[in-house]
């Protein structure tokens, strides 16, 4: 097998046994960079040098045996709005255009002590806020199955970069779907956590009672494993959960006899693209013969996730990113009149149009006379859908359901209609709004060759299941290639 | 003026809490480091940085909480608090608004009248400190020193109890001596760690309801705050004799100038969009954890004063006076511990040390000198190694260098000679060339051989016994 189609796990297992090294692999994975980035602009930054001496550095304690784990070596991309110590971190913004942190993620230092080696810094929608990776300011990127379409997003580069080769894994950050959603229309694997699960500290917030980092894979396998070095307890993120269970790997399992699915009406009803809906019902029908129970009920509120999301995202965002003001770091106006204007202008120029939506609609929802009827109806909302979740959840192990009512849409398709875009986010954003674990896999194509992605969604704290439930489904003829 | 008026003053007092570290990051909280050097992705604002709480804030607001009577909030939450300014590096600033850690307390003042009142508190609420901005004259331009950003700080809140400045500062000296003898913050107002804001109205003796109030703000000192509640009062009452009424708006005091101008109407008051802090967990207190703080309050200073009275016999006054200061109170404590008789240690701290103070401008909680040097002290004039006057002389390379009273006094030289043949040789000297005044005194003027002991210390230079020179001198004459 050709190294650049190797999964990160199989690469690593490679690479520790000799068959190849992680400064060959980083060559390797650079040169197709090279050679197709200009098709997909996966990347906003590309870091050759650092990604080569990080490999040789890697191999070499790879070869003195310090560094044994699974992904040992493997060459990856990490989403633009993830700290990474003296490598541009711009959230594909023109306001952080120029800024380079002084500190690594804790998560993504956990994948450095498990021998990940960064090749650069993937584009998204810009802060995270849109479904496309349209809203980027360095351009959008393009769906490796079709360039005339989107890759979803807001990882839309990190979905992108594993579809084309262009890394062997990648991680990104889901607040309402922006892992899940991406991998489904790029036809590659990805996870959003149990809220808690993953260290938030040097993420670049936007929703932060929503955002978790998360992996893009090229298999359920993969995904395990990037899921269990990214997971710790971190103190310096007061959210952070101290758990016990992350031996994801161990879940690797095709073992699905009694497992009780759930799939929800509310996720089968009007907007659903038929050739989706049948992929998915397809899907359950591999698990139910491999001995799953499935049945379908009635989740309810599914309509008041949409509205809820939004008012709370949207408010948090609006004070999270405040503190791009043309002061400390990023883009600051040419020509100013004094304080407020500096502000004023610094930010109108160096903010797009979906963010400056959202701050506006954020500051609207948390301003005085209009927070409770807003900000607090919408915290109402979210615990109703947690209890509503809990509920199935009594009864269910896994609930089953498409990522999103269709596949990628063509490039420029979105934008024009931002309420239409939001829709989109329906399948995905009650998982957020309950901290749960959620999964998404490929399922399928439809008759124009775009990937369908099927979602499995857990209890918190239950990825074991829906690691176990995706991987024996892939066992079943749904492998990477 | 025709009209009887009443003052209505309520106050918000800004306590900065005495931590090593910063509310919501590991950084140092000490004072006076260069610009900058205290810092981390947390208190500059960096993006992807998050807050975590500092226990020991948390402690102190709930050990003032409970020291002022309040009830202590079990579920609290922080707030964001919006407002851009490049001193407040997240531009919003962490506080509590919905859920502060404590409400409804109060604590019980001494009226002018010499009757005593209760002042109300509204509630106690933690919240970050902002940066410093430092404007450059020569540059024309502004730097942020970030240093202090994220200092913790509690602020307390009065109800609108108070009647004159009087009540005021009887409010706020009782709330410094509660938190300093917690050991939450020196609480002195002018290096900011206490400040206060006042919130003051005038109504017509005998309303209801209350006036228009305005908040003065740039208040540093007792002083200032008195001369700014009698020149705010006296504006207010100035425009409602005109015919005019109070506008509700924020003032800067100018304490050189005594007066004040508005910095901004409640019309142009920004709308702080709180929300709760979304990076932070809500705070559960439990009652462990507030047995575990109930458990270690101090003795506070009514205690104290009624202790003093039952232990020592040390009169009223000078008890009231070591008390109103804790590091003074620890001190006598310490002391009288080391075996020192309490009244000359109280004696000692109402003497030179208060002067000292005083006329070198050292506040109580930067005196030098150790406990075990002042019993030293003590203890070598007990002896009568040294006299009074030496001792004083020792006290005050004492006070300012925390010497050892006994290694310095043998270095110098300064021990009383005790060798009553050379005295009496040097008091027959004295008597020899002060006919006149020896003649007065045996003519009955008693007042006469004090300047006969003036002359044999002087010619002793001061290293006599002046008890025993008198008494030698008795005998001689």
């Amino acid at each position: 097998m050709n190294t650049i189609d190797m999964t990160a796990t199989g690469l690593s297992a490679a690479i520790r046994a000799g068959k190849t090294t992680a400064v060959e692999a980083t060559e390797a994975v650079l040169a197709k960079i090279a050679e197709e980035d200009k098709k997909y602009n996966c990347y906003v930054t590309i870091d050759r040098e650092g990604a080569l001496s990080q490999a040789k550095a890697v191999q070499k304690r790879i070869e003195a045996g310090e560094m044994t784990g699974p992904l040992a070596g493997v060459p990856m991309a990490v989403k633009d709005n993830i700290c990474t110590e003296g490598l541009l971190t711009t959230c594909s913004s023109k306001i952080l255009h120029n800024f380079v942190p002084t500190y690594t993620a804790e998560a993504l230092k956990n994948l450095q002590k498990a021998g990940a080696v960064i090749l650069g810094k993937t584009n998204m929608d810009e802060f995270a806020m849109g479904s496309t990776t349209e809203t980027s300011a360095y351009g959008p990127t393009k769906n490796p199955r079709n360039t005339e379409h989107v890759p979803g997003g807001s990882s839309g580069g990190s979905a992108a970069a594993v579809a084309a080769g262009e890394c062997f894994y990648a991680i990104g950050s889901d607040t309402g779907g922006s892992i899940r959603q991406p991998a489904s229309y790029c036809g590659v694997v990805g996870m959003k956590p149990t809220y808690g699960t993953v260290s938030r500290y040097g993420l670049i917030a936007y929703g932060s009672s929503l955002d978790q980092i998360g992996p893009l894979t090229k298999d359920v396998a993969d995904c395990a494993a990037v899921l269990e070095a990214l997971a710790s307890h971190d103190t310096k993120d007061s959210t952070s959960v101290a758990r016990e269970d992350t031996d994801f790997t161990s879940a690797l399992t095709e073992d699905v006899a009694g497992l009780r699915i759930g799939i929800p009406n509310d996720y089968l009803g009007e907007g659903l693209n038929d050739e989706v809906r049948a992929a998915v019902l397809a899907a359950a029908e591999v698990l139910e013969k491999k001995g799953a129970l499935v049945e379908r009920f009635d989740l309810s509120l599914v309509e008041y996730a949409i509205p809820a999301y939004y008012t709370i995202a949207a408010a948090e965002a609006s004070s999270n990113l405040e503190r791009f003001d043309g002061i400390k770091y990023g883009y600051r106006t040419q020509d100013y009149a004094g304080l407020h204007n500096m502000y004023k202008k610094s930010r109108s120029e160096g903010f797009g149009e979906e963010v400056k939506r959202r701050i506006m609609l954020g500051s609207f929802v948390l301003s005085s006379g209009y927070y409770d009827a807003y900000y607090l109806k919408a915290l109402k909302v979210k615990a109703l859908i947690k209890k509503a979740f809990d509920a199935a959840f009594a009864k269910y192990d896994v609930i089953l359901g498409p990522v999103a009512p269709t596949t990628a849409p063509r490039l420029g398709e979105s934008l024009t209609d931002p309420i239409q875009m939001y829709l989109g986010d329906i399948y995905t954003i009650a998982v957020n709004l309950a901290g749960l674990p959620g999964i998404s896999v490929p399922c399928g194509e439809d008759s124009q060759g775009l990937p369908i992605g099927l979602q499995l969604i857990g209890d918190c704290f239950q990825e074991k299941k829906l690691l176990r439930a995706a991987y024996t489904y892939e066992q079943e003829g749904h492998r990477h290639e | 003026m025709s009209k009887q008026y009443e003052t209505v003053i309520g106050l918000e007092v800004h306590v900065e809490l005495a931590t090593k570290t910063k509310i919501f990051c590991g950084c140092s909280t000490a004072f006076g480091a260069a610009p900058n050097t205290q810092t981390c992705p947390v208190c500059t604002g960096m993006p992807g940085s998050l807050p975590v709480l500092n226990k020991q804030v948390l402690e102190y607001a709930i050990a003032v909480g409970l020291a002022t009577n309040c009830d202590i909030t079990r579920y609290a939450k922080f707030d964001r608090k919006n407002y851009f300014y490049p001193d407040n590096p997240q531009n919003y600033q962490i506080s509590q608004l919905y859920l502060p850690i404590c409400r409804n307390g109060g604590v019980e003042i001494e009226t002018a009248e010499g009757g005593k009142k209760t002042v109300g508190i509204h509630e106690i609420h933690m919240e970050e400190d902002a940066g410093k901005l430092i404007h450059d004259e020569w540059e024309d331009c502004s730097l942020v020193d970030y240093n202090r950003s994220g200092v913790p700080l509690i602020e307390i809140v009065s109800e609108p109890d108070m009647r004159s400045a009087e009540e005021v500062i009887a409010y706020l000296e009782k709330l410094r001596l509660v938190i300093q003898y917690l050991g939450a913050s020196d609480c002195k107002l002018q290096e900011g760690s206490m400040r206060a804001d006042v919130n003051l109205s005038v109504r017509e003796a005998g309303a209801e309801a209350f006036g228009t109030r305005t908040e003065m703000k740039n208040l540093n000192s007792f002083k200032a705050i008195t001369r700014a509640i009698a020149g705010e009062t006296e504006r207010q009452i100035d425009l409602l004799e005109a015919g005019e009424s109070v506008v509700q708006e924020t003032r800067r005091w100018d304490d050189t100038k005594g007066e004040s101008y508005a910095m901004r109407s409640k019309e142009d008051a920004q709308d702080y969009r709180y929300f709760p802090d979304p990076d932070l967990v809500p705070i559960a207190v439990s009652e462990e954890m507030l047995a575990q703080i109930r458990e270690r309050q101090p003795e506070f200073r009514t205690e104290k004063m009624k202790r003093y009275r039952e232990e020592f016999a040390i009169p009223d006054y000078n008890i009231e006076i070591i008390t109103g200061e804790k590091p003074l109170a620890d001190f006598f404590e310490a002391t009288v511990a080391l075996g020192s008789q309490p009244k000359k240690v109280s004696n000692w701290l109402m003497g030179e040390t208060l002067r000292l103070m005083k006329e070198r401008e050292v506040d109580a909680t930067d005196l030098c000198f150790s406990p075990e040097n002042l019993a030293k002290l003590i203890a070598l004039t007990d002896k009568k190694v040294i006299n009074g006057s030496v001792a004083k002389e020792v006290f005050e390379v004492m006070f300012e260098k925390d010497v050892d009273p006994e290694q310095y006094v043998e270095e110098k030289g300064l021990k009383t000679v005790n060798d009553e043949g050379a005295l009496k040789k040097t008091i027959e000297e004295v008597i020899a060339a002060n006919p006149q005044s020896v003649e007065d005194y045996r003519n009955g003027k008693e007042k006469a051989i004090g300047f006969l002991v003036g002359q044999t210390m002087k010619l002793m230079k001061g290293k006599a016994d002046p008890g025993t020179v008198n008494q030698i001198l008795k005998e001689l004459l």
